[in-house]
This record gives C-alpha cells, sequence and structure tokens, in this order.
C-alpha cells in the first residue's frame, strides 16, 4: 500500500495539471483525492509536493543487445537503465545475434524478460529474415508469440518492392512497420552529417537525402498499400516535411524522433568524440528547430530513445572504427523537460502525449493512466533538481552516451510499475 | 608544443616559429654534415598505415639529421594486419619509450586519438581528408621564400579539393595570415560549405587568373571507378594545368604541388620544367620544416 502525497498530477489526455493524493493498494489505483487519511502500519508514504506524477513511459524503439552482444548490455541491465528513466514498457529491436527474426528467439526473449526484467520487455520482429533485406520473415508466427511491431532498424530495406510486400503483409497482423530510413548508397562511407563540421574535420559525409529519399518512397508505399507505417529516428528537417504534406493527404503514418536529435547538432562530433558518432547522424541548428516545430504541431508523434548501449573499447578508438549509437534511456525525460519546456516554454502535459500516450497507441496498446481502478504505472519527477550527466551515475552497463557532460534540468526520482517501486528517491529498488 | 596534429587549431606566431626556425634548419641541410645533436637520445617512431615514401623519407631524414634513433613500421609489417587495435599500439609504443611519433593514418582524427591516449608527442603525417600539417607548413615556407611574404596573397588550389588533407591543412594555415584563397575543381570534389572557408571560381581560368600561388592538387585515380570523375583524359582536358590554361597563368605565379605528379592529369611535364613551378624545392624545404617541427616538439621547456 503506497500512499503519494500532494502529487501534481500530469495527464495528457486532458492536458490538466492535479493536485491530490493517490492511493495505490496492490498494482492498482485505489484512490485519487485530496488529503487521503489512511492508518495502516504497513502504508508506505511519498512525499510528492514540488514534483509531478506522470504515468510511466513507453519507449518503442531501444536494443537491449541480447542474445548475442551481452558485454554491451543485456535484457536485465537494458530494464534497469530503462526503469532509471521511468520506462516500464520498452519495445527492443531485433539486430541481435540471431536476430529476433522468428517465433522461438520472440518466445526466448519474452521469456528471458519475464525472468529478468522487472518491467514490460516487448520484443520487434525483423522484417526480414536475417535482417539481410531479401525475404519476409515469419510476421505471423511472431505476432502470435508477442511482437508489436516489424523493423530491420539498424538496416533499411533498399528493395523498394520487398518494402511494399512488408507493408502490405503486416496489415494482415495489424501491427506498425518501423522503419529505418536511410539509402545505403547515399550514405556509404560516411561517418557524421554531410555539411559544414564534417568539412572541417575531414570526415566523410552523410547526406541528409540519404534519409529523407526513402522517407518520401516510404511515404509513397505507405499511401498506397493504406498499412500502417512509423518513421523511426527522423534526423531532417526534409523528412518533418515530407511527414507532414503526408499526413495532410491522409496517409496513415506515425514518426517519432530521439532526444538527442531536437537538442544536439553536429557540433558534438568536433574533437572526433566517437560518442557523438549516432545513425541517423546529428544535424543542423536549422533541423532541431524543425523538428521542434514538427512535435508542436503535433507532426512528431512521440520520442523513442534509440537506446543503443556500446562498449567502451568499442568506442575508444579511430572515429571511422567506432560503432553508431548513444544510450538513451536514463537522459530521455530530462532532455525532453529541459529543451522543450524549460527552453521552448511546451506544456508540460505535451510530454506525457511524447513519452506515455502515443507511443503506446502506435503500437496498440491501452495507455498508461493516473485514474483509479488504473494499474498503478507512474513516475515522479523532481522538474527542478539540476544534474550533470556522469558516466559513474550511470546504470545501463555502457556509458556511451551523448549527453555526458551535459547539464540538464528535471530528475526521474520514483518508478511505479504495478504497483510495485521500482525506483525511489533516486535509487534502483529491483 | 608537444604534438602537432594540424593548422587549424595553432595560432599564426606558432606557424611563424616553425617557419623562422626552418631558416635555420635549411641552413643545416645546406651544411657538408648535416647533422645537428638536437635529438640526440630520442627515439622517433615513424607509423605508416598508408604508403608514402615521400612523407615517410622526409621525415626519417630529418629525424636522422638531428641524431634521433628512428624506426619505421609500416602497415605491411605491423600487428594491425593481425587484428591489433590502435589502442593496442599506442600502448605498446609506450612501452618501448616513444618520444615522438610520426603517424600517417587513412582515417581523419586518429592521430587525435592517439594523442588523447599517450604521453609521447604525436606529428600528425596526415590523417584521412582531415590535415596534412607538415605539407602545408612547407608550403608556406616555400612561398615565403620565394615571395618574400606570406600575407595578403592570392592562392588558388586546384582540384580534389574534398578528399585532400593538404587542401584543408592550407586553407587553415594561409587564412591565418590574411590571404585570400579561391578553389577550383570538378563539383563532385568540392566539400560542401567549402564556400565559407574560400572563393570558389567558376572556370579554371577565372581560378588561376591574377594568382601568386597555384596550389595544384593530386587525384586519386580510383575516384573514377566511385563515379566522383569519368577518366584522366577528361580531368586533364578540363581541370588540369594544361598548356590551354598556362596562357592565364603569369610567370610569376608559384606553381605547387604536393606531389607525386600524374604527369598528363593533374599537370603537363612542360609546366613542371617552369621555373616559376616549386615542385622540387618544396621537397627540400620539407626537410627543413619537419627537422623544425621535430625540434620544437621535444623542448620540454615549450611544452
Ligand atoms: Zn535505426
Amino acid at each position: 500500500m503506497i500512499l503519494i502525497k500532494n502529487a501534481n498530477i500530469v495527464n495528457g489526455i486532458d492536458k490538466t495539471v492535479q493536485k491530490a493524493d493517490i492511493l495505490i493498494v496492490d498494482d492498482r489505483i485505489e484512490k485519487i483525492a485530496p488529503a487521503i487519511k489512511i492508518e495502516n502500519p504497513k502504508l508506505e508514504i511519498i512525499d510528492a509536493s514540488e514534483k509531478y506524477v506522470f504515468p510511466s513511459f513507453t519507449d518503442i524503439h531501444c536494443h537491449l543487445r541480447e542474445p548475442g552482444f551481452e558485454y554491451k548490455e543485456d535484457i536485465r541491465s537494458g530494464s534497469l537503465s530503462a526503469v532509471a528513466g521511468g520506462f516500464t514498457t520498452i519495445c527492443c529491436m531485433p539486430n541481435t545475434n540471431p536476430p529476433i527474426d522468428n517465433r522461438a528467439m520472440v518466445a526466448y526473449v519474452r521469456y528471458r524478460a519475464k525472468e529478468v526484467s522487472p518491467i514490460e520487455v516487448l520484443p520487434i520482429g525483423a522484417i526480414t529474415k536475417g535482417l539481410n533485406g531479401e525475404e519476409l520473415s515469419e510476421i505471423g508466427l511472431m505476432r502470435e508469440e508477442g511482437i508489436v511491431a516489424i523493423s530491420d532498424d539498424g538496416k533499411c530495406v533498399m528493395n523498394a518492392n520487398l518494402m511494399r510486400n512488408a507493408l502490405l503483409y503486416a496489415k494482415d497482423f495489424s501491427i506498425p512497420v518501423i522503419s529505418h530510413c536511410e539509402d545505403t548508397n547515399l550514405s556509404e562511407g560516411g561517418q557524421m552529417n554531410l555539411g559544414f563540421v564534417s568539412t572541417t574535420l575531414g570526415l566523410r559525409g552523410i547526406p541528409r537525402e540519404a534519409e529523407s529519399v526513402i522517407v518520401a518512397r516510404d511515404l509513397l508505399l505507405a499511401k498506397e498499400t493504406k498499412a500502417h507505417l512509423h518513421i523511426t529516428h527522423v534526423s531532417t528537417k526534409e523528412s518533418v516535411e515530407l511527414i507532414r504534406r503526408a499526413k495532410e493527404w491522409g496517409v496513415n503514418v506515425t514518426c517519432d524522433t530521439c532526444p538527442h536529435y531536437i537538442s544536439l547538432t553536429e557540433e558534438e562530433v568536433i574533437g572526433f568524440n566517437t560518442n557523438a558518432k549516432v545513425n541517423p547522424p546529428l544535424r543542423t541548428k536549422e533541423d532541431v528547430e524543425a523538428l521542434i516545430e514538427a512535435i508542436k504541431e503535433g507532426v512528431i508523434d512521440c520520442i523513442a530513445t534509440d537506446h543503443a548501449p556500446h562498449h567502451k573499447d568499442e568506442k575508444n578508438v579511430e572515429f571511422n572504427l567506432a560503432p553508431s549509437g548513444t544510450i538513451g534511456f536514463e537522459t530521455a525525460f530530462a532532455v525532453l523537460y529541459t529543451y522543450l519546456i524549460k527552453n521552448r516554454g511546451f506544456e508540460i502535459s505535451k510530454l506525457v502525449e511524447l513519452l506515455s500516450i502515443n507511443p503506446r497507441k502506435i503500437i496498440n496498446l491501452k495507455p498508461n493512466m493516473i485514474k483509479e481502478n488504473q494499474k498503478a504505472n507512474l513516475v515522479i519527477i523532481d522538474p527542478n533538481r539540476e544534474w550533470e550527466v556522469k558516466e559513474e551515475d550511470i546504470i545501463s552497463k555502457s556509458k556511451n552516451s551523448v549527453f555526458l557532460g551535459k547539464k540538464l534540468t528535471s530528475y526521474v526520482e520514483a518508478v511505479i510499475y504495478e504497483g510495485k517501486i521500482l525506483k525511489k528517491d533516486g535509487e534502483i529498488k529491483c | 608544443m608537444k604534438h602537432l596534429l594540424g593548422l587549424k587549431d595553432l595560432s599564426k606566431e606558432e606557424i611563424l616559429k616553425i617557419l623562422n626556425l626552418a631558416k635555420d634548419m635549411k641552413l643545416i641541410l645546406k651544411s657538408e654534415t648535416k647533422k645537428t645533436p638536437h635529438l640526440q637520445g630520442y627515439s622517433v617512431v615513424l607509423l605508416f598505415y598508408e604508403n608514402s615514401t615521400r612523407t615517410r623519407t622526409s621525415f626519417e631524414l630529418a629525424a636522422k639529421f638531428m641524431g634521433a634513433n628512428t624506426t619505421s613500421i609500416s602497415v605491411a609489417t605491423s600487428s594491425v594486419q593481425k587484428g591489433e587495435s590502435l589502442l593496442d599500439t599506442v600502448r605498446t609504443l609506450e612501452a618501448l619509450k616513444t618520444d615522438v611519433l610520426i603517424v600517417r593514418h587513412s582515417f581523419s582524427g586518429a592521430p587525435h586519438f592517439i594523442a588523447q591516449n599517450c604521453s609521447f608527442s604525436v606529428i600528425n603525417a596526415g590523417d584521412g581528408m582531415n590535415e596534412h600539417p607538415t605539407q602545408a607548413l612547407l608550403d608556406m615556407f616555400t612561398i615565403r621564400e620565394r615571395l618574400g611574404k606570406l600575407e595578403n596573397l592570392k592562392v588558388a588550389i586546384i582540384g580534389d579539393i574534398l578528399h585532400s588533407r593538404v587542401a584543408r591543412s592550407n586553407i587553415w594555415g594561409l587564412k591565418k595570415f590574411g590571404n585570400e584563397i579561391t578553389v577550383y575543381g570538378p563539383q563532385t570534389l568540392l566539400p560542401p560549405f567549402i564556400d565559407k572557408f574560400a572563393n570558389v571560381a567558376s572556370s579554371l581560368e577565372e581560378a588561376v587568373t591574377n594568382k601568386d600561388v597555384v596550389i595544384d592538387l593530386r587525384i586519386q585515380l580510383e575516384r573514377q571507378k566511385r563515379g566522383l570523375i569519368s577518366s584522366k583524359y577528361e580531368y586533364y582536358k578540363f581541370f588540369g594545368l594544361n598548356e590551354d590554361i598556362y596562357k592565364f597563368i603569369s610567370k610569376d605565379t608559384l606553381i605547387m604541388h604536393p606531389g607525386p605528379v600524374n604527369r598528363g592529369v593533374e599537370i603537363s611535364s612542360d609546366i613542371m620544367n617552369l621555373p616559376n613551378c616549386t615542385i622540387e624545392e618544396q621537397v627540400t624545404n620539407g626537410i627543413a620544416v619537419r627537422m623544425a617541427v621535430l625540434y620544437l616538439c621535444t623542448r620540454k621547456e615549450a611544452n
């Protein structure tokens, strides 16, 4: 039995912030009312005055690296990192070794997650067998086993006909196709965004069109097939513009971007900082502005972390040899709070939309809501705490955060999932 | 100066210090014995992940003329082939008591990576498409020697600007002295935003007309396969310093090239033989400049 006192409850659906106490009994929210009084020796009281309470977050794009790359991260360590960031449902991408491209692999991940993860781990199945971009995987069987979407993330399905078939086929099983948009002929050999900084550093660049030409292609295919296309980690102004148009046309498309694309630019790479090597690459100020505008308008539906852990030894190499990716769970909320609420004056309820409501809609899950009789899935946020991202504080097995050394505002202080306290006073309890 | 990684982050004063010292070093080069004891007892390692007989020999001679013990490791014989990481190589060099590492690498930033992970001095002998600082320094040395100044000059850089570390180092270095830089080359070989750093000429004639210096770059012929240029013949006709374009170049204009030259592709043999073409002098000056850099990187008091 948990009583959260004096909470500022942020409800994304009616965009209100309600001041009240929340009583949690077992796995449910029993009561929401001002000044709840309870006499019970087992009652745990959490004081949440000056704090926000949000429905817990869902991430539709992360990499847990198990099986195959457990030295980077595993289902447990990734889940704990997610908890630290306020996520209680996470969807892991299939680029493991072996990849999640068949029913047995989906079952394996689901089983392992039930065993070791305190939160909900939902696998995303591969679009193509072996992520090879050649043959469709057994999407229906994987759906039965619990996948929530399909994606060849990390790779682009370069064959347009196969992508078209994937969209059509996924319709039968009512799941979105998550597209990693990258024309690999255009991006080949590229190490960062093609532009001013790549010219000064002498690094081979990835033109922004490597992303937007595939965005355009996939939007046209989604228009024709009427399938649900979800474009992940959108990073350029042109991609946003294309998606905006497509939505106006009525294409069944949703999209996400990641915290680093709305906060950082290609300049992070200066000094050959391998933690700033991500795919798609960090872009320019103009792109950051376009993405933020698109979030404001609702063109960008949600935020995904693209949590991509890598071992320190893999990142401590020549820039060309470093793998792409940054971890993202633990900084996601604070980055969004800092860059959207604090710096841009967005409404606080926008974050519920981006992190709690819309990600779940996209993969057809019921929303987490802070309402009586709902499952008690919530996070408590201290909006005023300022902190610096430091390696030693990171929960993930990997420390490759592009935000290392950056100062952020707001902090995920407590996490409750199905009535269980997973994090409290900043400490992981699971 | 502990490392020489590039000219982008070097001040005008630091560049002048190197060039002035190189002048003295050139006198030593002209002497009969060609020996100074400045690097006696120092261990200088040349680590070349890319072949370059010119640069390697130049550095090696520079170190030897100053009395250093030198070792040359080239990629064919190194343990890189066995999968050793650059970080492991750095650890080994550390254990071998290296004082100065001269490194050539095909990846931009590799010397910076080494410098962040070692205690010895690192001299960049060319990294990817990023910088080739000693080449630009020897170009600047040659320009100053020939023209008597290094300021307010009009300099054209012709050819593959996109992949050229020589072009980048020259742009960073020469711009610090208020020189006006113009570049020209096929559009496929011009990097984005180059117009923020230099004038972009709209024709080869325009690029070379009224210039004090024309720096012609080496073209890598494998660019042809990557679809960046079509043929040697076509390159020479439209982008090479051929007899037709020579009409537009003044007799006083210095014609420079970092070598080795693809004759009849970037430049005609006849032009190479002209007195205002400095290709051979650049080679000699290269040793003097590298001696100066080695000297400065090994002076503890200056670090
Ligand atoms: Zn991706």
